[in-house]
Order: C-alpha cells, then structure tokens, then sequence
C-alpha cells in the first residue's frame, strides 16, 4: 500500500483550536450549499409557489370558520403559511440523508478518521448551510406574501429577537432528530422505509402542513410529546408574537431541552453503530 | 405486426417490475411510505374539516371525494412518468446519449425505464378515502356519472402525465434548476387536491387555465354532485378534462421535441 504525504509527515505546526474549526466547517458549509445559485432560486420558486396556494387554504379555512380561527384570522394565517414557506429550506424540514448515504458507502470511515468528532463537524456544516439558506430561501416567499396577501407581523423589536434565536434552535433540533434518523444506517441496509415514516412524521407534527394550534385533541397530543413542533411551529408562533413573555420563553427552553436530549442519544447511537462498523475494500 | 411494435416495450417493462419487487421487504416498505404519504396529504384535509364544516362551499364529504380523485390521478401519472425528473441526472452524465442510439423514440424510452410500482400505495390511499366517502357524497347514480368518474380518472391522470412531461423537457434547459419544475407538478398536485373557489382570482386562473389542476378534480367533483360552481367556472366545464388533457399533451410534446433538438450532448 502506497503511502501518502500527509500520512508519512504527521500535522505538524499549529494546532488549530476546537473553535477555529467549528467555524471553518461552517463557513464550509455555507460555501458549499452557495455554489448552486440557480438551484437556490428555483427551491426558492418552489417554496414561493406552495406558499401561494397555502395561504389561500389557511384563508379559506379561517373564512369557513366564521373569521377567526383559534386565535387566526384571515391576515395572521396566511402570514403563518408564509413563514412556513420561508423556513422549509433552512430548517431542512424535508430530510438530509448524507450520513446515512456515507454509512452505507463506507465514507464514514473518513469522517471517523478526521481530528474533529463527526457530529460537531456535520452540525457545524449544517449551521453554515441554515446561515446561507435563510436569506435566498426565505425572502422570496416572504416578499411574495407581503405584495399578495399581506404579512401580519408585530411591530415590536422582541419578537424578532427572540425568534432568530428559536430560527436557531429548530435548525439544531432538526439536525439532531435528522442525525439520530441517519445512524440507523448502522443497522438498516434500507433506509427508505424509516425516512419516509419520519418524514410523514414531522411534517404534519412539525405544524408544516396545518397550524398544530388547528389539530383535534388526539393529534395535538402526540405532537406535544414529540419535538417536531420545535421546527416549525415554534418558530412562526414567536416571530409573528402569538407566543409572548415568558410562554416565548418556555417555548424556546423546549426547544433547547429536545435539542439537547436528542443531540446527546444521537451521540451514544452513533458511537454504538461506529463500534460495530465494518467497512470493506481498501 | 402490432405484436413486434410493442414485444420492446413489454420486455422492457416487464423487466422493471420483476427488479423492484424481487427485494419483498423493501418493496413493502416503500409501498407503505408511498401509502403513508396519500394518509399524510389527506390529514391536511382531516384537520381543516375538524375546525370547519364547509371549505370553498365543498363539504367533508365532497372535499374527500376531491382529495381522492386527486390523489388517485396524481400518484398514477407519477408511477408512469414520475421519474422523468431524473432525466437532469441523464443530461449531466451523458448517459441521454445512450437512448438516443436505441431505436425507440426517447420519451418512451424514458418512461419505460423505470415504472415505480411503489406509487401505487399513494393510490390505494386515494382509492381508500374513495370509497368511504363516496356513499356520503348524496352522488345520484346513472350511466353519466359512472362515465363521468372513469373519465375523470383518465383525464386527470394523462393531464399530469402531461405536465411531468413538460415537466421534463424544461430540463434540456435548465439543467441545474430543476426543481422550478417542481412548482408545477407537485405544486399542480397541492392545488388540484382544494377547491379552486377558494384562490383569488388570478390564482384560480393560474391553475385552471394555465397549470390545468382545477380540471383534474375540482370541476369534475362540482358536475359528479351537480353543484354550480364559483363565478367563471361553469360545472359543466367538469366534461372538459379531456379536451385539457388533449391539449396539454400537444403542448408537452413539441415541447419535449424542441428540447430534444436543442440537446447537444455532455461530450463524453
């Protein structure tokens, strides 16, 4: 077997801090997904497109229901529909595969190899790709739903503040809940069978489909034992101020509570798979 | 004669099918993911009339019987030609070049080369809130609705054919962009599934006249229950799928033909 430069010359010279690399992963991750700028624009399409004919069910409902529905009228639904849109691509609410992909094909032997944990390397890449996404995915809905419909959103500062830090938040809760999906890969040679069930999962749960404040008894029930109302409804229900004081505040120490429980089960899951890995060929 | 016209097409598909249900474990599960998914779209709906009882003057029964005619259309066309949007991954790799050497013309080609059999879990989905809810929709029984309903199922589901298709040829264009398309096929598909009373108009118009989903179920639901529809749509335009289908196809194939001619190859 050959042996390569980098092997036969240990890193040498600076050891480079844990910071330094998480940022250097995120701003990675940022670069790669602002590659592809005519892909962005049209998921931004896209987005724009499903936002329009929400809007119009979230208005249509609100309307059939007499003008207000729990706690929504005409103006605060369509805003709510718009949001969704806006946040579909920076909270990844449609899934992420790439570990999965990489346990099946061996590469992440490579991830295991590097000088930096692969959760905290992958997270940090993810944030980074949020970061990109946010603006380009999200303004054009949100423009689009401003011209059309109206946006109702509040006029205070607090609002804003605390919802980039819950935007935040249910980034992290969906890389981890998205992590703990993929390490099953260690185990199922199948995956697409478990994706589409978590992904069926978290879209209605998640309050992407319908507000989670709309769902009858039963429903409302399982999502609240769930973090998937921590993607989205969270969110949208801070930024537009529907939650406020210290409801704002327990909302967003949920959302930390079930990032925090599911980033460390998908650390034992994914050292237990690692430790039965087999990676074959060389 | 005829039989040496289609011997091609029935080796090719016949080898399709047996590859995607020789793995039984992974065939059910994705039939299930597939079913899961038409459960997924119908919960929408579910939540909405737990709130309310009417949406766009259509009741839960009606709005049901939308939702499934939809949904049954939609997933059949996906099953025939919903992989068309893999021809971006053929176009960067060159692997197009290899259909274009076949004698066979390359859209049927194309969609022969992969039938997902796995689509019909969403169809049994469909043809589930079908079923239940067809008894309660007070639907008058003759031989003119039972025609009208088989129409409708074959009108809708070329229509979105039609659309993956146009779909698709885009593709010899964009390339990167593919998912522009998107906005049109599956976002077809989100409209199609809702009373088209419910948009503004130059929304309704959009996806009536232009993105054809409100011929796909919603008219065809308002002439099946012989309700009058909203103002500018006429129920009796629910006869009128075909004539759409008709027209979409023209529109889809010379688009697809012009595609073809401006594709020049990846060079490889």
């Amino acid at each position: 077997m050959p042996t390569f430069p980098s092997q036969a010359a240990p890193a040498s010279g600076r050891t480079r801090s844990p910071i330094a690399a998480f940022t250097a992963h995120v701003v990675m991750g940022f670069r790669r997904w602002s590659t592809y700028r005519l892909a962005t624009a049209a998921g931004a399409f896209t987005n724009t497109v499903f936002g329009l004919i929400k809007a119009y069910i979230t208005i249509g409902a609100v309307g059939a229901a007499g003008g207000t529905l729990m706690g929504y009228d005409a103006a605060t639904a369509a805003t709510y529909a718009w949001l969704v849109q806006a946040l579909i691509a920076p909270v990844n609410i449609f899934g992420w595969q790439e570990l999965a992909l990489r346990i099946r094909t061996g590469d992440v032997a490579i991830d295991l190899a590097r000088p930096i944990d692969p959760q905290v390397a992958f997270l940090a890449a993810d944030l980074g790709r949020a970061a990109y996404s946010l603006i380009p995915r999200g303004a054009p809905p949100l423009l689009v739903g401003a011209a059309v419909t109206g946006l109702a959103l509040p006029g205070a500062v607090l609002p804003y503040l605390l919802g980039a830090l819950s935007v935040v938040l249910a980034v992290l809760v969906s890389f981890a809940g998205l992590w703990l999906l993929n390490t099953a890969a260690f185990w199922l040679l199948d995956m697409r069978g478990v994706i589409t069930l978590y992904m069926v999962a978290s879209n209605i749960l998640s309050g992407m489909i319908v507000p989670v404040h709309w769902f009858p008894d039963w429903m409302a029930r399982i999502a609240q034992v769930t973090p998937f109302p921590s993607l989205v409804q969270a969110p949208v229900d801070i930024v537009t101020a529907r939650v406020e004081g210290a409801a704002a505040l327990g909302v967003l120490a949920t959302q930390l509570a079930w990032f925090t429980a599911l980033v460390l089960v998908g650390r034992v899951v994914f050292r237990t798979g690692a430790r039965r890995l087999v990676v074959q060929g060389g | 004669m005829a039989d040496g016209t289609w011997r091609p097409y029935r080796v090719l598909l016949g080898s399709r099918l047996r590859s995607q249900t020789t793995y039984r474990r992974s065939f059910a599960m994705d039939l299930l993911g597939s079913l899961s998914v038409g459960a997924l779209e119908f919960g929408e709906i579910y939540v909405i009339f737990t709130n309310v009882d009417v949406l766009g003057e259509l009741d839960f029964a009606a709005a049901a019987l939308l939702f499934a005619l939809a949904t049954i259309c939609f997933s059949l066309a996906d099953m025939v030609v919903g992989h068309a949007d893999r021809l971006p991954t053929y176009l960067r790799q060159g692997t197009l070049d290899a259909f274009l050497l076949r004698p066979l013309p390359v859209l049927a080609q194309l969609i022969t080369s992969d039938l997902s059999l796995r689509r019909l879990g969403r169809t049994a989905a469909g043809v589930a809130v079908l079923g239940v809810t067809l008894p309660h929709t007070g639907i008058t029984w003759s031989v003119t609705t039972v025609v009208l309903l088989v129409l409708t199922i074959v009108a809708g589901t070329a229509i979105f054919a039609a659309l993956f298709v146009c779909a698709a040829a885009i593709q010899f264009w964009l390339v990167e962009g593919a998912e522009f398309a998107n906005a049109f096929t599956y976002g077809g598909s989100y409209a199609a599934q809702y009373p088209a009373s419910i948009f503004a108009l130059p929304v309704r118009v959009l996806f009536t006249f232009v993105v054809p989903a409100a011929f796909i179920a919603y008219l065809p639901t308002l002439a099946l229950l012989d309700l009058p529809g909203p103002p500018g749509l006429p129920s009796w335009l629910g006869w009128c799928s075909p004539v759409m289908a008709v027209v979409m196809w023209a529109v889809a194939l010379t688009g697809w033909r012009a595609g073809l001619r401006h594709y020049t190859g990846a060079g490889s």
